[in-house]
């Protein structure tokens, strides 16, 4: 990564965290909005600081418009198995049957790879336990989670997100 | 407008009662790894259905806005809690249950 | 209308800090000190609309950050036995 790429990260960075301030804060004396401007630099700086921008981010923090949609097909997930999750666990002969298997991953960026284990997690029932390279350990409550990540559909639709470059 | 007070408080009850069925699994899990699926169920629907219910009282307003920060900030940060427990209990040498284990 | 709900959430604070207490590993009591933050969140949004005070989002929403952050901390110091040591393998640097 070149340095005009750092650069570029640090001050998205600073404007996005500036856009946070100015959204949680309701007041704009210059007082405050100066303590804001110097509490937004020293978080930069930190930041920067603990190698945390040198991640392959992508360069502009607006990308996440393009998982919006995945996003709302997450929610419905979720619910589904939130549902199979509360019976099984009401159940009163508490018919699970824990096991760990391999799932693979085909997106080739970590921002991605990052966004498909924690939406496995998310997903009541299934668990990310290891990851690496293209294979994701995870751990399930039941077959029926195992079931629903091998037929590959979370993945697929996060492979299309990462791959299309206009939404 | 009444409906929409009404719809709210039956979103608000139904999360609080999946907190207690959360909790309800963790105490009946037989092991940590399971627990973990118990205790997501805490952080999704409850939190879900507890904000959102909060939101479509409030109606669009800067504090709605807040509140939907706040269901951000736990649908990001506790699978991250949760991966990082996960790992960690493995390294830490804690077997999980397989299916010969257990019934 | 948010009493009820509110008092569901103390009871659920209450269970989960009995199962941070009986827990049997240092895992368990980790994990139920994460739930006690996440229902603590849910509740101080509550109250904050049972006392008509929305300044208790912004307490709120500290609550949610300091708890994911503590979590990590403490699990930090039971893998390496320090809080601030950096990991200097690539494996170990994703927890």
């Amino acid at each position: 990564m070149s340095k005009y790429d750092i650069f570029f990260h640090k001050i998205s960075l600073i404007i996005s965290l500036a856009v946070l301030w100015i959204m949680l804060s309701g007041h704009y004396t210059p007082l405050l909005l100066s303590l804001g401007l110097l509490s937004v630099l020293i978080v930069a700086f930190i930041s920067s600081r603990m190698n945390l921008i040198i991640f392959d981010q992508p360069i502009l923090q607006l990308y996440f418009i393009k998982f919006i949609p995945y996003g709302f097909w997450l929610i419905i997930q979720i619910l589904r198995s939130n549902i199979d999750v509360c019976r099984r666990i009401l159940n009163p002969k508490l018919p699970i049957n824990p096991q760990l298997v391999k799932v693979k991953s085909t997106q080739t960026s970590n921002l991605a790879k990052v966004i498909y284990a924690n939406s496995i997690t998310l997903t009541p029932g299934t668990i990310s336990i290891d990851l690496d390279g293209s294979e994701i350990e995870v751990h399930s409550l039941s077959e029926k989670g195992v079931d629903e990540l091998k037929t590959g559909t979370m993945d697929k639709k996060i492979t299309d997100a990462e791959a299309n470059p206009y939404v | 407008m009444d409906v929409l007070n009404i719809v709210s408080g039956v979103f608000i009850i139904v999360g609080s009662l999946s907190i207690i069925v959360g909790l309800l699994g963790v105490y009946r899990m037989p092991d940590f790894f399971t627990r973990l699926h118990a205790a997501s169920i805490i952080d999704t629907l409850g939190a879900m259905l507890i904000l959102f219910g909060l939101i479509m009282h409030q109606g669009l307003s800067m504090i709605s806005l807040k509140l939907f920060l706040i269901l951000v900030f736990i649908l990001i940060t506790t699978p991250t809690a949760a991966h990082a427990l996960a790992k960690s209990a493995l390294h830490g040498n804690l077997k999980p249950v397989t299916d010969d284990d257990c019934s | 209308m948010f009493e009820i709900p509110a008092f569901i959430i103390l009871f659920a604070m209450m269970l989960a800090l009995v199962s941070a207490i009986i827990g049997r590993t240092v895992y368990d009591k980790i994990l139920a000190v994460n739930i006690f933050g996440t229902v603590t969140v849910l509740f101080i949004t509550l109250f904050g609309f049972l006392n008509k005070r929305p300044d208790f989002l912004d307490i709120a929403l500290v609550y949610a950050l300091i708890n994911f952050i503590s979590t990590i901390a403490i699990l930090k110091f039971f893998e390496y036995g320090d809080i601030s040591k950096g990991s200097t393998k690539k494996e170990e640097a994703d927890i």
